[in-house]
């Protein structure tokens, strides 16, 4: 096996693993300035100018508070739940590329851990079992509200993956091809699926929302009803690791997000005759336009998670079943449509 | 009936239009509006650093005032103590010695005198009932403590000192002696 390659990769799993816990740490940070902002107050600003080291404090809060288990909690369950829902938000990361190649020590890097040729699969896998870490969490609780949360989460995932799965099909469709890279250098410059697919875009956008259970679709731990839902037991880093994977998975979809539609790392003007002769230029400035385009869908997540309240569960299911899929269906089934048209599929029938 | 705000709104249970079904509208609509209040001002004051302009009248921590001479107006006739319907002032009355002229301004004073400032309401009716213009509600706020028993103010607390007296003029139970 080639050493380098070994190295490569360890190394660009490390930063890709400690890029997204600091996004994911101070994503709480800007999601409670922003929360402020909206509101007309000024947030955070105690720890460190401006309040940035609020997270690191966050973090020692979390580790020094009480490591409670109940009594009659499944307490294999009770422990490997929060493991499994931060595993499972991370691995996603895998399949994710980053920018355009690298070159460094005369070797050629590609800014993605692994290139599977159906790595849409391989993410749609990993979005089904991150709904388990929930799962887990909230029936090894032992208490009604926590399997009430476990309950809803669960069944909000497989609502929403429908619909999710039939969008993803549609960009599939666009692009021939599973492979993300292949997806996104099909959107080479400014040739962003967003401008083809602009439904699709919205009920991915919505599902994703569900998916990753954001506000307004964050009923399995909505406080007034369910007390707190499947995290109602958890107590010191395990709730932690819940609140972190749950920050993570906002992250990872919207990396996901930037790739299907808005193009990845692709930029208009990337072909010039400057980044021509200048290949690691490229390769920064492509992953600048990229993690600028996911802290866009960050921002946008937060937002919408200030400005809407919470769904009645019918409402979330009504929406799933009865709008979201639909939706999606019709949408596949025109897009079906153009494309054989485009290819020339039915010239013999006319 | 004529309506209290210009904000009224006539209610009614009509069916949705296609626009308002699609409910997308709605959230663009709500997104702006927080938006806008994003780029506002904030109204957060930063208390320690900054504090809230108090009215003049403002009912905060209390003063036992001083005359222009520098001694305790106070005479410990108890009045503050009976009008104050949280009951939380205690005295103790103690007669003058000579040689003390300076220090207090009549022949009776008080020894001890305590207010509970966790009993206290402020309500600012020992200020009404004193009739020697000794104690005043002030715009100071009651800082906090850990234990209950530093809220027992003494005194040493309450009683203000002759190089930093502390200024009532503006408010509005004064001035009874100084018209005579």
């Amino acid at each position: 096996m080639d050493t380098g390659l070994l190295i490569e990769k360890s190394v660009l799993v490390l930063i890709i693993f400690l890029i997204s816990l600091g996004i994911a740490a101070y994503q709480t940070y800007f999601e409670r300035k922003l929360a402020a902002w909206i509101q007309d107050r000024v947030g955070p600003d105690r720890a460190g100018p401006f309040g940035i080291l609020q997270p690191i404090a966050d973090g020692v809060k979390m580790f020094l508070k009480e490591d409670f288990i109940p009594k009659d909690a499944d307490k294999w369950l009770f422990i490997i739940g929060p493991g499994i829902a931060m595993f499972t938000s991370l691995i996603t990361s895998a399949i994710i590329p980053w920018g355009t190649d690298l070159e460094l020590f005369g070797r050629t890097i590609t800014l993605q851990v692994a290139d599977f040729d159906i790595g849409i699969l391989y993410l749609f896998a990993v979005l089904s079992i991150s709904v388990y870490g929930i799962m887990i969490g909230g029936w090894a609780s032992n208490n009604k509200y926590s399997l009430y949360g476990a309950i809803r989460a669960s069944s909000q995932m497989i609502s929403y993956e429908l619909a999710m799965g039939i969008s993803a099909i549609t960009i599939i469709m666009l692009s021939g091809s599973l492979s993300l890279t292949d997806i996104v250098n099909k959107q080479h410059g400014m040739n962003w699926n967003i401008f083809y697919q602009p439904v699709c875009f919205i009920v991915f956008f919505i599902c994703s929302m569900a998916e990753t259970n954001r506000a307004p679709f964050d009923l399995p731990e909505c406080e007034n009803e369910l007390i707190g839902g499947y995290h109602t037991e958890y107590s010191s880093m395990k709730l932690g690791l819940y609140l972190f994977s749950e920050y993570t998975a906002m992250f990872i979809s919207s990396a996901i997000m930037a790739i299907l539609f808005l193009g990845g790392y692709n930029f208009p003007g990337m072909d010039s005759d400057f980044f021509k002769d200048h290949n690691n230029l490229l390769a920064i400035t492509s992953i600048i336009v990229f993690f600028s385009k996911i802290f866009l869908f960050i921002f946008i997540f937060m937002w919408i998670r200030w400005t809407i309240p919470r769904f009645r569960f019918d409402q979330l299911m009504h929406l799933g079943w009865k709008v979201l899929i639909p939706v999606a269906m019709v949408n596949l089934l025109i897009t079906g449509i153009v494309i054989a048209i485009k290819e020339g599929w039915f010239n013999e029938l006319m | 009936m004529e309506s209290l705000t210009n904000r009224k709104k006539v209610v009614s249970d009509k069916p949705m239009t296609f626009m308002e079904e699609l409910y997308l509208p709605a959230i663009f609509h709500g997104m702006k509006v927080t938006f806008k209040h994003m780029l506002q001002k904030r109204k957060t004051i930063k208390y320690p650093e900054e504090t809230r302009v108090f009215a003049p009248v403002y009912r905060g921590m209390h003063v036992l005032k001083r005359d222009e001479k520098g001694r305790e107006n106070c005479t410990a006739c108890g009045l503050c103590a009976v009008a104050c319907p949280a009951e939380a002032i205690t005295m103790i009355a103690g007669e003058r010695k000579k040689g003390e002229e300076n220090l207090y301004r009549e022949e009776k004073y008080a020894e001890m005198y305590e207010i509970n400032m966790l009993r206290c309401i402020f309500c600012g009716l020992c200020e009404e009932a004193c009739p020697k213009e000794a104690i005043f509600l002030t715009d100071r706020i009651v800082p906090t403590e850990f234990e209950r028993g530093d809220f027992i103010y003494g005194k040493d607390k309450l009683v203000e000192s002759i190089e930093f007296p502390i200024d009532i003029t503006k408010r509005q139970h004064t001035g009874k002696r100084t018209e005579k």
